[in-house]
Parts: structure tokens; C-alpha cells; sequence
């Protein structure tokens, strides 16, 4: 048996979801290959090539993988999978976007947000925002997953796989990239991050946002928010945690002015420390929470910098 | 241009999920059940351009029971032209669904489809890159932009570190994130007007699709509930909770 991981890079570094789709993939149980597919990325196909656990890294360099358009990676993975009886990616935008694709042109199901392996066609999802989460079994001849990196430990580093170039490139002639904004910021990113805190409606503006500065640097922390504060246009959707948003499990998370709704606490309830701020005593946030602190929050935050 | 629009009838947003005792899945006997959100803003999206004109037909489909014309209506009355119910009894998997969905852009021949990102039920997120995979199409996923302009589409994607461009050949799949638009209200004569609107029913036997999955669900669970915890005075006792108990600080 082997399975095929696809990387989720920017090229030039892996990102931290990889480590743990390969976690997930060694508790299937089999070969590990790990595809880097970009423009220029050698050196994130040597850092693949570190993964315990990769047997082998595929490395393919072309133009056509550089902003890894869903229509062209689907080509390259489809191409791939007839050696493979499992493929797995992230389930990030990236892997929700080109993986479907892979699976359809298979014609087999995907298995999408797999948060624990039972066993090598057995495997465990939440649905209705996790509010219920279903065991599912699949005959399909290829197993497609998409792994919830929170649910998963990274692997360790230090493994030498051999690298192979694979030449294939295929354009599917469909789409073009245009552009990109990322977001640049010095903290860590959210799905990566061991202290999140997050502001709510309760922040009332964008510029107050600004106070959770201070104590997220003060705790290296990465800054969220609820899907409330991202529809009144405080601050912008990729900061959104939850159902829809980026799903969290990081060892502590500060929930500030946020009265959470289930499809918030669908995105952070795993975490494992969670403590609230909420002028609401009656705020269902308490209900999760580990400690809650109900007060002004504009009176807390900067007195919580001030101490910790 | 025709746009097409699949959409699909979940439980309520607002509804609190019960699982089922016997673990055969989630409870919906008597559960207030309503259009997905995220088709929803599909519905509007599509509506919306044809009301700049660039549109010229809104085409809504789903797949369900006698029930799904209810959610039909709900799109004729936000503004779609006409619907089709593909009628069946099967619960159905993404790729099944897409399958279907790929007849029917075959009939229809839209330039566009608009759909949602995920359904608050299954939360797959793959209907619609599956569908432009089977017809051949780009796709623009997680939309929060979309504007139609010589024969293409250009997509403002909500990605995980920020925003992505793309431009797809029309015919082409977009699939909506939440800040694409908000969906309006239907008005009192929009609905009535919505149940004259055309309504056609197709077996989905019809379509010539093999309808069984190969995945099969063994149980559904309640997820382990988590224990509210203490309720703290002060700033001082928090940090030192966090210090001295958790010790994550």
C-alpha cells in the first residue's frame, strides 16, 4: 500500500499543515510520497524530503504549478494516483480546492476534514459544524482525504527521503492567477499558532482591535475572529474563526466579546485551554469556556496586558 | 447568459443538531429546515447580474424529495426565473450529485454556475469543484468577487493568508464564500409571483447516473461536550489560573 501526500508550500517552505497530513497518512499505514508541486521549489521539496516518515519525495517544477491552480495540480495529482491507493492533502482553501477536483476525475468520493483514522478505509469527520461527527467507510479504489490539521501532531523532522523530479506538466488552459493579497504579519498564523486570541462584536470597530495587540505579543499569539466581527467589517475574513472559517486547536484560546455562536465554537472548541471575556454572563461562550471573566472588556484588556 | 444555480434544503442554521439515539445519524423529524446560506448568496449573486444585465436567465436546480420545491420557491421568490426539482428518495454524496448536476449543465448549457462553498449539513466543500471537474470547467471557489467581462470570469477567492485572483474561461463554476453579498428579503409579491414561476420535476432515474456511493456512514455521534468550567473575579485570578492550574501561560 502507498499513499500519495500532496504539500501545501509557498514554494520556498512547507507549511505547517503538511507535517500533520503526514502524521494522518502514517496512521493509515503504508508508503508515504510526498508531492511538491510549484515554480522554484526545490528548496521546499528538500524540506519535504525531512518529514519522517516520507519514503519519497516527487518534485515537480513548472509554471503551471506556481499559484497552484486547482485545474492544472488535478491533472498532475490524477496523473499520480494510479500508483496510489490513498491521496491526502490539507484541508485548507488550497486542499478544499483542487483535491474535489482530483477525486471527481477519479470518480471516487472524498472524505473531506478527516479529524482521526480508524483504520486504512475507516475514517472519522464532524458535520453539521460539529455537532455531530460520523464514522465513515469507503470501498472506493482510491481513498481521497482532506486532514484537519488540528486534529493531527506534526511529524518530526530529520528524515533523508530520496527526491525524484517528475516532469509531467499539463495545463489545463482554463484559468490564469491575476493576483494575490496576503495578509503580512509577524505573529504566527492562525492554524499554526499555541495562543489565539480572538475579538468579537463585543470589539465594536476595527481600531479596537488594536488591544489584543499587546497581549498577543506579549504570548506570541495569532488574533481571530468571530464570523460577527468579520461581517461588520472590523477586521478581514481570513482572521475568521469557525464553521466556515479557519478551525483551531491551539493550547490556549482567548475569546474576547464573542457570545459564541455554535458555528464559532464549531472552529475553536477543541482547544484546550478556552477562556472568555463577556460583559453577557449569560454569553454561551461561558458554557465551553474553562474560565470565563465577565466584565468591561476595555477595562480587562488592557489590565490583562498589564499582568500576564 | 444563463446562469445556473444549484442549491440544496438543510436544517436551519439557527437549529440546535440532535443525534439520533440509535447513532443511524442526525434527527430531522419536525426540524425547521430552510435553504442553505451559501446558496442563498448563490441565489443573489446570480440574480444580481441579471439585474446589471449581464445575465439574462437564472436557472435553479436541487436534488431532494417533493420537499426541495420548497427551497425552489424560496430562490423564485429572491429573484431566480425558473427551477428544476431532480426528484429522489436517495441521499445522495457529492459526487453523485455532481454527476446529476453535470446532466443538467449538459440540457441547459449555462455560462455560468453559481453554487455554494459547502452545505451546513454534510460541510463536504466539494459539490462544485467536482461539477467543473465532470464538465471540464475553471473553477473560482470561495468567491467574494465575481465580475463578468468579455467572455470570462475574474473571482476574488477568500484564501487562507488573504485574497486571490483568478480568471476563468467562461463556461465556468464559482462557488460562494460568505462575503460575496447579502442575500435580500423576498417581498410579500415576489412570493406570490414565485408560485406562478415554472417548476419542472425530473426522475433523477432519467439522468442515466449511478446514484449508489461507495462511502456508507457506520455511526453519528454526539461530540465529547466540554465541562463549563469557573467563572473567575478578577484579572488577577485569570492570570493566575492560566499561571498556576492550566499553566499554558
Amino acid at each position: 500500500m502507498s499513499i500519495l501526500v500532496i504539500a501545501e508550500h509557498n514554494n520556498q517552505s512547507l507549511k505547517a499543515d503538511t507535517h500533520k497530513a503526514v502524521k494522518a497518512a502514517s496512521q493509515i499505514g503504508g508508503d508515504i510520497h510526498l508531492l511538491v508541486a510549484g515554480l522554484n521549489c526545490a528548496a521546499a521539496a528538500a524540506e519535504a524530503a525531512t518529514l519522517q516518515g516520507v519514503t519519497k519525495v516527487l518534485h515537480a517544477d513548472s509554471a503551471v504549478y506556481q499559484h497552484q491552480l486547482a485545474e492544472n495540480v488535478s491533472l498532475l495529482v490524477t496523473e499520480l494516483a494510479k500508483n496510489y491507493q490513498h491521496l491526502v492533502a490539507s484541508a485548507t482553501t488550497n486542499g478544499k480546492n483542487f483535491l474535489p477536483r482530483v477525486a471527481a476525475l477519479l470518480d471516487v468520493a472524498q472524505i473531506s476534514d478527516v479529524i482521526a483514522i480508524e483504520s486504512a478505509d475507516t475514517f472519522v469527520r464532524p458535520v453539521y459544524a460539529g455537532n455531530a461527527i460520523a464514522t465513515v467507510k469507503s470501498s472506493d479504489s482510491i481513498k481521497v482525504l482532506t486532514i484537519r490539521s488540528a486534529a493531527f501532531d506534526a511529524v518530526d523532522t530529520g528524515n533523508n527521503a530520496t527526491i525524484e523530479s517528475i516532469s509531467l506538466a499539463k495545463d489545463a488552459g482554463v484559468s490564469s492567477f491575476v493576483s494575490e493579497e496576503l495578509t503580512k504579519s509577524e505573529r504566527p498564523e492562525l492554524t499554526a499558532a499555541k495562543v489565539i486570541i480572538s475579538g468579537g462584536r463585543g470589539m465594536q470597530n476595527g481600531e479596537n482591535f488594536a488591544l489584543l495587540n499587546g497581549i498577543a505579543d506579549k504570548l506570541n499569539a495569532a488574533i481571530g475572529a468571530s464570523r460577527a466581527a468579520v461581517d461588520a467589517g472590523f477586521v478581514p475574513n481570513d482572521m475568521q474563526v469557525g464553521q466556515t472559517g479557519k478551525i483551531v486547536a491551539p493550547d490556549l484560546y482567548i475569546a474576547v466579546g464573542i457570545s459564541g455562536a455554535i458555528q464559532h465554537l464549531a472552529g475553536m472548541k477543541d482547544s484546550k485551554v478556552i477562556v472568555a471575556i463577556n460583559k453577557d454572563p449569560d454569553a454561551p461562550i461561558f458554557q465551553v469556556a474553562d474560565y470565563g471573566l465577565v466584565g468591561d472588556l476595555f477595562a480587562i484588556l488592557p489590565e490583562l496586558e498589564a499582568k500576564i | 447568459m444563463k446562469i445556473l444555480v444549484p442549491v440544496k434544503r438543510v436544517i436551519d442554521y439557527n437549529v440546535k443538531v440532535r443525534v439520533k439515539a440509535d447513532q443511524s445519524g442526525v434527527d430531522l423529524a419536525n426540524v425547521k429546515m430552510a435553504l442553505n446560506p451559501f446558496c442563498e448568496i448563490a441565489v443573489e449573486e446570480a440574480v444580481r447580474l441579471k439585474e446589471a444585465g449581464i445575465a439574462t436567465e437564472v436557472v435553479v436546480v436541487s436534488i431532494g424529495p417533493a420537499a426541495v420545491q420548497e427551497q425552489l420557491r424560496t430562490a423564485l421568490a429572491l429573484g431566480a426565473d425558473r427551477a428544476i426539482q431532480i426528484d429522489t428518495e436517495h441521499n445522495l454524496d457529492s459526487l453523485q450529485v455532481a454527476k446529476l448536476l453535470s446532466k443538467v449543465v449538459a440540457e441547459e448549457q449555462p455560462q455560468l454556475v453559481i453554487l455554494g462553498k459547502q452545505a451546513i449539513d454534510s460541510d463536504n466543500n466539494q459539490t462544485g469543484q467536482m461539477l467543473a471537474a465532470l464538465t471540464g470547467m475553471g473553477q473560482g471557489t470561495f468567491a467574494s468577487k465575481v465580475v463578468v467581462a468579455d467572455g470570462k470570469v475574474k473571482v476574488t477567492r477568500e484564501i487562507d493568508g488573504g485574497l486571490q485572483q483568478v480568471e476563468l474561461t467562461l463556461p465556468a463554476v464559482v462557488s460562494t464564500d460568505l462575503r460575496l453579498n447579502e442575500p435580500r428579503y423576498a417581498s410579500l409579491p415576489n412570493i406570490m409571483k414565485a408560485k406562478k414561476k415554472p417548476l419542472d420535476v425530473k426522475a433523477a432515474d432519467s439522468y442515466g447516473v449511478n446514484l449508489s456511493s461507495n462511502v456508507t456512514t457506520l455511526k453519528v455521534t454526539a461530540p465529547a461536550s466540554r465541562q463549563a468550567g469557573v467563572i473567575v473575579s478578577s484579572v488577577d485570578e485569570l492570570v493566575a489560573k492560566l499561571k498556576q492550574e492550566a499553566k499554558v501561560i
